[in-house]
């Protein structure tokens, strides 16, 4: 294996991985680099950090939050929206390498080969996001982050696993056996809330069809397909606020036709 | 209608109605279930909060699941221990799933670990949310911070397991109060059935009481005979007919009752208490 075929999978698990331990440190010996979790934390013992999406549920059930959370929510929202896009779902979310061992096991066992085909749509994400405020207002409590396995994960790492951690197995068994991609794909909800905030990122992977060979490695690990559809088409950017960013299409690309850019938009 | 035999022509048009009821059905039935689940997801009610809390109605809205909170109780100096260097179990607990607790929200139980209800309360200042509120436990005059001012419940003491209300001298309760002779008071009674003893009761102070727990994890008993619970479950309320009218201050708690409320008007209260002898009428 080349190191250049692994690249950015090794960056992201250690990012990923360095969040996680992060966190633990930040509770089991108060390291003060990053306090709290996903939800809400602290960076450098000062700058507020907040997820938008369980932001915008507490405001939905009508409290009226604290400054440090709508701050911290305007931090991650102005990153991501400006550099990252929806560089959270693989970077930083923990669920992500639940998912993608799923994804991984899915290609080794051959299973996309003899399964029955379920299909659902890849904009279930957004009812989900809409469902989930409703849901918050109605009920007077910030409903994702009741059946959230980003948090259940998080937490368990940081205060220790309950029950709870079930559904992190039952969410793999899901992606291994019903639906490609399912949970990090189709449903998850914070995932389309970053898509939406990502949406004209400045980071961005491009494809050059010239050096292109068809061999369509990219599109067997994409975990958000749709997004790849220029492939040996047009040289473009993957414009669809969907990608992820992972840049698993840049790694496993042996003929340099995808790159991560910064996007262009005068020249269109 | 489609005759039978004939092909059903899907036209765009009803294609995209189905596709409205479609998704309106399935996000409805989601709903439904999501709802469901939220609600019974809410939290024990004698789940106990840390110091500060808003009412739970409020703090579990406000409640981000960060755990900062407890984060700060778990990593506050106080809570080293002095033999090991390492901090020990702290008080502050997040909610796993089978905790019947709101998953991922803070609260205590004082029996395996009490509130030991630091001066700089660090669980409180640290909430980014507020569902911890500072101004609770802010001294309005100085703008302090007063320890004295948590209310995360009430101790309440079963006198009939509680060893000091049989005449066994036990006073664990009442020395583990930080707010002793305040909280906590003994009241002296004569044991008769000796003749030459007393009884020392341990009685709790709804005013001063905080609800920090040392007591119930001082109690000698098996179970613990004190107790704390959430001041919503441990107190009753007189309501607006009952009045201390030997007390200024109650007075003012009802100074704006109306008559309507305070009146029954149901179907009994139709009939007048002498028709029951005057006429013979059934209530």
């Amino acid at each position: 294996m080349k190191w250049s075929n692994i690249k950015y999978l090794v960056f992201r698990r250690f990012v990923q991985i360095s969040f996680l331990f992060l966190y633990a440190m930040g509770n089991y010996y108060g390291w003060k680099l990053l306090q709290g979790d996903l939800s809400s934390s602290i960076l450098f013992g000062k700058i507020p950090l907040s997820d938008p999406l369980a932001t915008l549920q507490i405001l939905s059930t009508g409290a009226l939050v604290g400054a440090n959370v709508l701050v911290g929510a305007m931090i991650i929202s102005l990153f991501y929206g400006i550099i990252g896009g929806r560089a959270f779902c693989s970077w930083v979310c923990p669920v992500n390498m639940v998912t993608d061992l799923a994804a991984w096991l899915r290609r080794k066992l051959l299973i996309d080969k003899i399964e029955r085909k379920i299909w659902i749509s890849r904009n279930i994400r957004y009812y989900m996001l809409v469902l989930a405020l409703i849901v918050s207002a109605i009920s007077g409590m910030a409903a994702f982050e009741v059946i959230s396995p980003i948090t259940i994960l998080n937490r368990g790492v940081v205060f220790g696993f309950g029950m709870g951690g079930g559904l992190l197995i039952a969410i793999f068994l899901f992606d291994l056996f019903v639906v490609k991609n399912g949970w990090c794909g189709h449903i998850c909800p914070l995932g389309g809330m970053h898509s939406l905030i990502g949406k004209y990122s400045i980071i961005r992977v491009s494809h050059n069809s010239d050096n292109c060979t068809l061999c369509m490695k990219c599109k067997d690990v994409c975990p958000e397909v749709e997004v790849l559809g220029m492939i040996g088409k047009r040289s473009e950017f993957v414009s669809r606020k969907e990608c992820t960013n992972c840049g698993r299409c840049v790694d496993v690309c042996d003929d340099d036709a995808l790159n991560f850019h910064l996007r262009k938009f005068l020249e269109k | 209608m489609a005759k039978k035999g004939k092909k059903v022509e899907i036209t765009s048009r009803r294609r995209f109605f189905t596709d409205i009821a479609y998704s309106a059905g399935l996000a409805t039935m989601g709903g439904l279930l999501w709802a469901g689940y939220t609600q019974k997801a809410k939290s024990s009610p004698l789940t106990l909060r840390p110091p500060a809390a808003l009412e739970e109605k409020d703090f579990l809205k406000l409640c981000i699941k960060c755990g900062l909170c407890a984060e700060a109780c778990h990593n506050r100096p106080s809570n080293i221990d002095r033999d090991t260097g390492k901090p020990k179990k702290s008080t502050l607990k997040m909610a796993k799933a089978e905790d019947n607790v709101t998953i991922g929200t803070p609260f205590f139980t004082p029996r395996d670990v009490p509130c030991y209800m630091c001066d700089d309360i660090p669980c409180v200042t640290v909430c980014p949310s507020e569902a911890l509120d500072i101004t609770k436990v802010t001294n309005k005059k100085t703008g302090e911070l007063d320890f004295k001012m948590m209310d995360m419940g009430l101790a309440v003491v079963d006198s009939n397991s509680c060893i000091a209300f049989w005449g066994i001298q036990c006073d664990a309760c009442y020395r583990a109060c930080p707010l002793m002779d305040k909280a906590i008071k003994l009241e002296y009674d004569r044991n008769e059935r000796t003749g030459k003893h007393a009884f020392l009761k341990p009685v709790v102070s709804m005013y001063d009481c905080t609800g920090c727990g040392m007591c119930e994890n001082a109690c000698v008993t098996e179970k613990a005979a004190i107790f704390v619970l959430p001041r919503e479950i441990a107190l009753g309320r007189p309501g607006d007919h009952y009045v201390k009218g030997w007390d200024k201050k109650d007075q003012q708690r009802v100074a704006n009752r109306v008559d309507k409320d305070i009146t029954t008007h149901d179907k009994r209260s139709a009939k007048k208490p002498e028709d029951y002898l005057n006429r013979e009428l059934e209530y």
